[in-house]
């Protein structure tokens, strides 16, 4: 049974159909990425998957337990974490503050200041612990947006265009970090940047008018006529 | 380190009150006891609104729920002042529990109308139930109940300590409060409340303990003014007293654990001094207020915050 399942998803807004009957499967240890066109209904997806918002149709499971009435902050502490496409960080709190707050509302147990230190390092933020989070580069709000991911110590970390607005110093230091989450962590990528989603992700789901176009390896996805047409807009 | 040096600064502040109650003649004493039952307001406001955000105008309800849980018991049955400011505090936790439990539904200005209804509400039904409460006239509380094992709290010196020892744990419970892991989800549902969300906190549970905890906090002090200045009135629960501990709070500085006696003592000496001065001196207040806000919108200690002690809690 996969890790994180969808089935059926569907979320209408007046007539248009931003996710229309979406089947998906995230099998654990694996890195999946989600793409398509502008408007596809990427966001609108995870924003159902996550419980930001509620379908009108259709269920999801995590580990085989139905979630799909629970709110969003009881998926999170059930294990399915979520990181922010516009960094939405509290920018008057210190980066410590910032990370403790994922700890205390995720799945650790233990001393929050080694839990708090643990997820800075990972993406090596240490030294601006003290730092406000507000003062800090674009570059690294992106970093502590996942350190707080990583913070809540999720079994499904889904991370929205987390490289967007990234250097390409940057973008190579954050391949290998999410590269290195798996298999503890599984993870749902939403990406534009194709580069990077064809590198990282080992299968593909690719959405087009709220429905999945095509699921694949990135080579079969690269290979598809549709997926192309959809993207160049023939 | 920096935990040790704030702990010493409001000991010393508490300290420092203490002193002066017991220093200073009988009508500055008395002045400075009501300032400190009316800063134990602001300290449970300032919870709600200054480090969680929740702008309520509904306030003086829980004050008044304290006033008469403590009074009421004292004045129909004769209970003495430890009981009854148990009742009090329990008065203002319960009405904050049953009206944050719809009013949290709302946020925003929805929830400052909904708020300030409950104690509109509130308000007009110790009116109609006037044959309990005493109505408009209030009652005054029997002298024989305003006992604490066996000192009159209608005397000067044991009044401020009253006075004194509800807001010293008051601060203190306060300050360990917003020290704490909760007190970083307090902030945090202020700063950004869906963000908070999606990091596995319940923020309608959150903000409900909150508003409960303002609730005891505006109950004790309720109860405490009832029994320290032995007079119990309807007036207390009007909208004048959901706006004052805001306007404590403002003045001392939202979110900040000494702002309320810093805004309490402020705003008590203004109206003092502007009382004195003329007839108008509502209009003489708003002046100040506007000056306020335009020269110090954090109050005192938010810009004390911003320019010289940064983790000042």
């Amino acid at each position: 049974m996969s890790l994180l399942r969808a089935r059926g998803l569907q979320r209408h807004f007046g007539g248009i159909a931003a996710v229309d009957g979406v089947d998906f499967d995230l099998e654990k240890g694996e890195i999946h990425g989600l793409i398509g066109p502008n408007g596809a209904g990427k966001t609108t997806f995870v924003s159902l998957l996550s419980g930001r918002i509620a379908p009108q149709e259709g269920r999801i499971t995590l580990e085989g337990e139905d979630i799909t009435a629970l709110p969003a902050h009881a998926r999170v502490r059930r294990g399915l974490g979520y990181t922010f496409q516009i960094t939405a960080i509290f920018p008057g709190l210190s980066v410590f503050d910032n990370v403790a707050l994922a700890v205390q509302g995720g799945r650790g147990r233990g001393d929050l200041k080694a839990l708090v230190a643990r997820a800075l390092a990972q993406v090596g933020l240490e030294a601006l612990r003290d730092e406000e989070a507000g003062t800090l580069s674009y570059g690294h709000l992106r970093l502590l947006e996942l350190a707080m991911g990583l913070a809540l110590q999720p079994k499904v970390l889904i991370l929205d265009e987390p490289t967007q607005g990234l250097a390409a110093g940057e973008i190579a230091g954050f391949i290998q970090l999410v590269r290195g989450l798996t298999p503890e962590v599984s993870v749902l990528l939403i990406e534009h940047n194709m580069a990077v989603v064809m590198e990282l992700a080992q299968r593909i789901t690719v959405l087009n008018f709220g429905r999945v176009l095509a699921q694949g390896s990135p080579a079969e996805i690269r290979a598809n006529k549709a997926v192309q047409e959809a993207y160049l807009g023939a | 380190m920096t935990g040790g040096r704030i702990w010493a600064l409001h000991l010393a502040v508490l300290v420092a009150l203490l002193a002066a109650g017991l220093l200073l003649p009988g009508y500055h004493s008395t002045n400075l006891a009501r300032i400190l039952v009316l800063a134990t307001f602001a300290l449970g406001y300032n919870l709600a609104f200054g480090y969680t955000g929740l702008l309520s105008l509904g306030h003086a309800m829980f004050f008044a729920a304290g006033m008469y849980g403590a009074g009421l018991p004292a004045w129909h049955w004769g209970w003495e002042a430890g009981p009854a400011l148990l009742t009090g505090a329990a008065a203002g936790g319960l009405l904050a529990l049953l009206a944050g439990s719809l009013a949290l539904r709302t946020a925003g200005v929805s929830f400052m109308i909904v708020t300030l209804m409950f104690a509109q509400a509130f308000a007009l039904s110790l009116l109609y139930f006037s044959d309990w409460t005493g109505g408009d006239d209030g009652f005054a509380v029997p002298t024989t109940a305003r006992l604490v094992f066996g000192h009159a709290l209608s005397a000067d010196v044991p009044r401020f300590l009253a006075a004194w020892g509800v807001f010293a744990l008051g601060l203190v419970i306060a300050l360990a409060l917003v020290c704490s892991r909760f007190g970083r989800v307090m902030v945090a549902l202020r700063e950004n409340e869906e963000r908070a969300r999606m990091l596995g906190i319940n923020p309608y549970r959150a903000k409900l303990q909150v508003l409960v905890i303002s609730g005891i906090y505006s109950g004790v002090a309720g109860a405490a003014y009832a029994l320290l200045f032995g007079y119990v009135g309807s007036s207390f629960a009007s909208i004048q007293y959901s706006i004052l501990p805001m306007l404590y709070v403002l003045l001392g500085g939202a979110g900040t654990v000494l702002g309320g006696v810093i805004g309490a003592a402020g705003i008590f000496y203004l109206t003092e001094w502007a009382t004195a001065l003329t007839s108008a001196w509502l209009f003489l207040v708003g002046l100040a207020l506007v000056v306020l806000v335009l020269f110090l919108p954090k109050g005192v200690l938010g810009w004390v915050r911003a320019k010289l002690w940064r983790n000042l809690p």
